[in-house]
């Protein structure tokens, strides 16, 4: 049969059949709709400011690359002014990240954007590979998923950047929109939607002249609307060349059954992928409280934010984001929730640990402790000695006071922030820091102090 | 009888783990599909490949129901096999059919 021409310049050989609307066109029409698209996307939505340093989540996977090669085109073309800097996290994994940091190193010189590479061991003190060596093969995916969701925010602050886009697409939101719906989660489901899943918190100051905390980084997804076929079709006709694995160690569960019910979705009716995002957006306007965190964000809503990111990781792939695996996670809930009733029941340890060896272990680990422990003095109120890190005790009194009582339900979500760290948590303890407290306590060098809690 | 035709194969975006980790194939495809004495067109070349090219055992993360798993795109000869159409497309000595994983990592 004849080729059939493009619709848009009705010259060339269609290529594409686009998702969205059936249009039928040619690879270079593709290219130009597809950025302008981003474009419209990023305009319409205030997304950046003239002049933003802005922070690309680089993974070396298919959506970080093309949010990248896009941005970059963009800022040049439409004169932005964006500082933009790619920023990958290595988890520690030996010959997982190896390949796919080359791929960033590439991108790096491709596009000329600067990169940065910040490992778990300079933000928390672990390697995967140390952490799989600690608590063995079995569960280490929430502790890389838990570090994965303040990696970035982490990283971001680090380099002193207040801003990080991650490469989430339509589908990645549908399918979080449809596993929220399956579980009855809306208000959870309204956070997803939101382009921005976390404004700057006006609760916590400012840390010193202008510097950025990782507890006031801005997140966003430019590629909220784009369709994961076109993203794929875009680094194929650009000759893009991303790295695509499988974590070593990913499971897949309840996101993996949502992705492919989506992906199914998808061949008989293509628009329903995007129709399920515009239907997020709408119920999440439904939803109570939704108005007041979508245009109060900065004042309380913190906590849900970082719930949003939970539920996304941070859309670099590998093993605890996006692939997470819902049974295991909600073990490690229950988990958290038991350590929780015992710190109700006054069974908690104090936990004194000298800050100089961890550092002398990871080398790099100092910048990033520093600020963790200024975070801490900042949540005290107080200040501390820089060279311990101390977990407060709290009375009895105080921790009936604030816990629930034994037969009380458990507590509902509610906003705060992790008294350790700071990081936007819906407990007194975020995860990471609940984690990070169990592996310190194991690692013998640490020469930690338990003292009687009890 | 039993001639073949020349296909240029790729897979990418994490597919080519299932066929020896390796990204490009020349094949020589059957010219047509034994069970039916039609020409060979894409819904043979993909039972093909299952059968002759693929040595991971997990076909499953190729095929599914009979068809190319959803989430795996193919293109034939650089245009989307949809607007080609699909299974039923003939192939033509020198085509090139890419299949493109968007299920993997990114
Ligand atoms: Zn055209
Ligand atoms: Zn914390």
């Amino acid at each position: 049969m004849p080729p059939r021409e493009c619709e848009i310049c009705h010259t060339n050989r269609a290529q594409i059949l686009r998702p969205k609307n059936h249009a039928r066109i040619c690879a270079p029409c593709f290219i130009a709709i597809f950025e302008d698209e981003v474009a419209e996307t990023v305009t319409s939505t205030n997304l950046f400011n003239p002049g933003e340093r802005v922070a690309i989540g680089a993974s070396g996977g298919k959506d970080s690359t093309v949010l990248a090669s896009v941005l970059k085109t963009l800022n040049d073309r439409h004169n932005w002014g964006l500082d933009l800097v790619l920023l990958s996290i290595d988890e520690g994994i030996t010959g997982y990240r190896d390949h796919s940091l080359e791929a960033v190193k590439r991108h790096s010189e491709q596009y000329d954007l600067p990169l940065k590479i910040v490992s778990y061991a300079d933000l928390y003190g672990w390697s995967m590979d140390q952490v799989v060596a600690q608590v063995g093969k079995k569960g280490n995916c929430t502790y890389c998923g838990v570090f994965r969701r303040q990696a970035l925010d982490r990283g971001a602050a680090m380099l002193g950047v207040g801003h990080v886009v991650t490469g989430h697409n339509a589908d990645d939101v549908a399918e979080t929109v449809l596993m929220n719906l399956l579980r009855g989660d809306l208000p959870r489901l309204s956070r997803a939607t939101s382009i921005v899943t976390s404004t700057p918190s006006a609760a916590l100051p400012e840390n010193g002249e202008g510097e950025i905390k990782f507890t006031n980084v801005k997140r966003s997804k430019p590629l909220i609307y784009a369709y994961e076929k076109e993203i794929v079709m875009y680094a194929h006709h650009k000759k893009l060349d991303y790295f695509s694995t499988e974590c070593i160690y990913s499971p897949e569960a309840f996101r993996g059954s949502a992705r492919t019910l989506i992906k199914n979705l998808e061949r008989i009716r293509p628009e329903s992928i995007l129709d399920v995002v515009r239907s997020g957006i709408d119920m999440a306007k439904l939803v109570p409280g939704a108005e007041e965190q979508n245009s109060q964000r900065a004042c309380g809503g913190e906590n849900k934010a970082a719930a949003a990111k939970t539920d996304e990781g941070d859309g670099l792939g590998g093993c605890g984001s996006s692939k997470e695996s819902g049974g295991e996670m909600a073990a490690m809930e229950q988990k958290l929730l038991q350590d929780e009733e015992a710190q109700a029941n006054g069974n908690e340890v104090e936990i004194k640990m000298p800050k100089k060896t961890v550092n002398s272990q990871n080398g790099v680990a100092r910048d990033t402790q520093d600020a963790a422990d200024a975070e801490i003095d900042v949540k005290n109120g107080q200040q501390q000695s820089p060279a311990q890190q101390t977990v407060p005790i709290r009375t009895k009194e105080e921790k009936k006071s604030r816990k629930r009582g034994k037969d009380a339900p458990p507590p509902k979500q509610k906003l705060g922030q992790c008294e350790r760290c700071g990081y936007l948590s819906s407990q007194s303890v975020c995860k990471a820091c609940v984690l990070l407290e169990g592996l310190n306590k194991a690692r013998p060098r640490t020469g930690i102090e338990v003292g009687g809690g009890d | 009888m039993a001639s073949t035709i020349p296909v240029k194969i790729e897979f990418t975006g994490g597919l080519e783990i299932l066929f020896s980790h390796q990204r490009s194939h020349k094949i020589a495809l059957p010219s047509s599909d034994p069970s039916t004495n039609q020409p060979a067109n894409v819904g043979f070349l993909i039972d093909w490949l299952c059968k002759n090219l693929m040595k991971d055992p997990r076909e499953d993360m190729f095929v599914l129901e009979g068809t190319v798993r959803p989430g795996i795109l193919v293109l034939i000869n650089d245009a989307d096999w949809e607007l080609e159409g699909q299974e039923a497309y003939e192939l033509q000595a020198g085509d090139e059919v890419v299949f493109v994983s968007t299920l993997h990592g990114g």
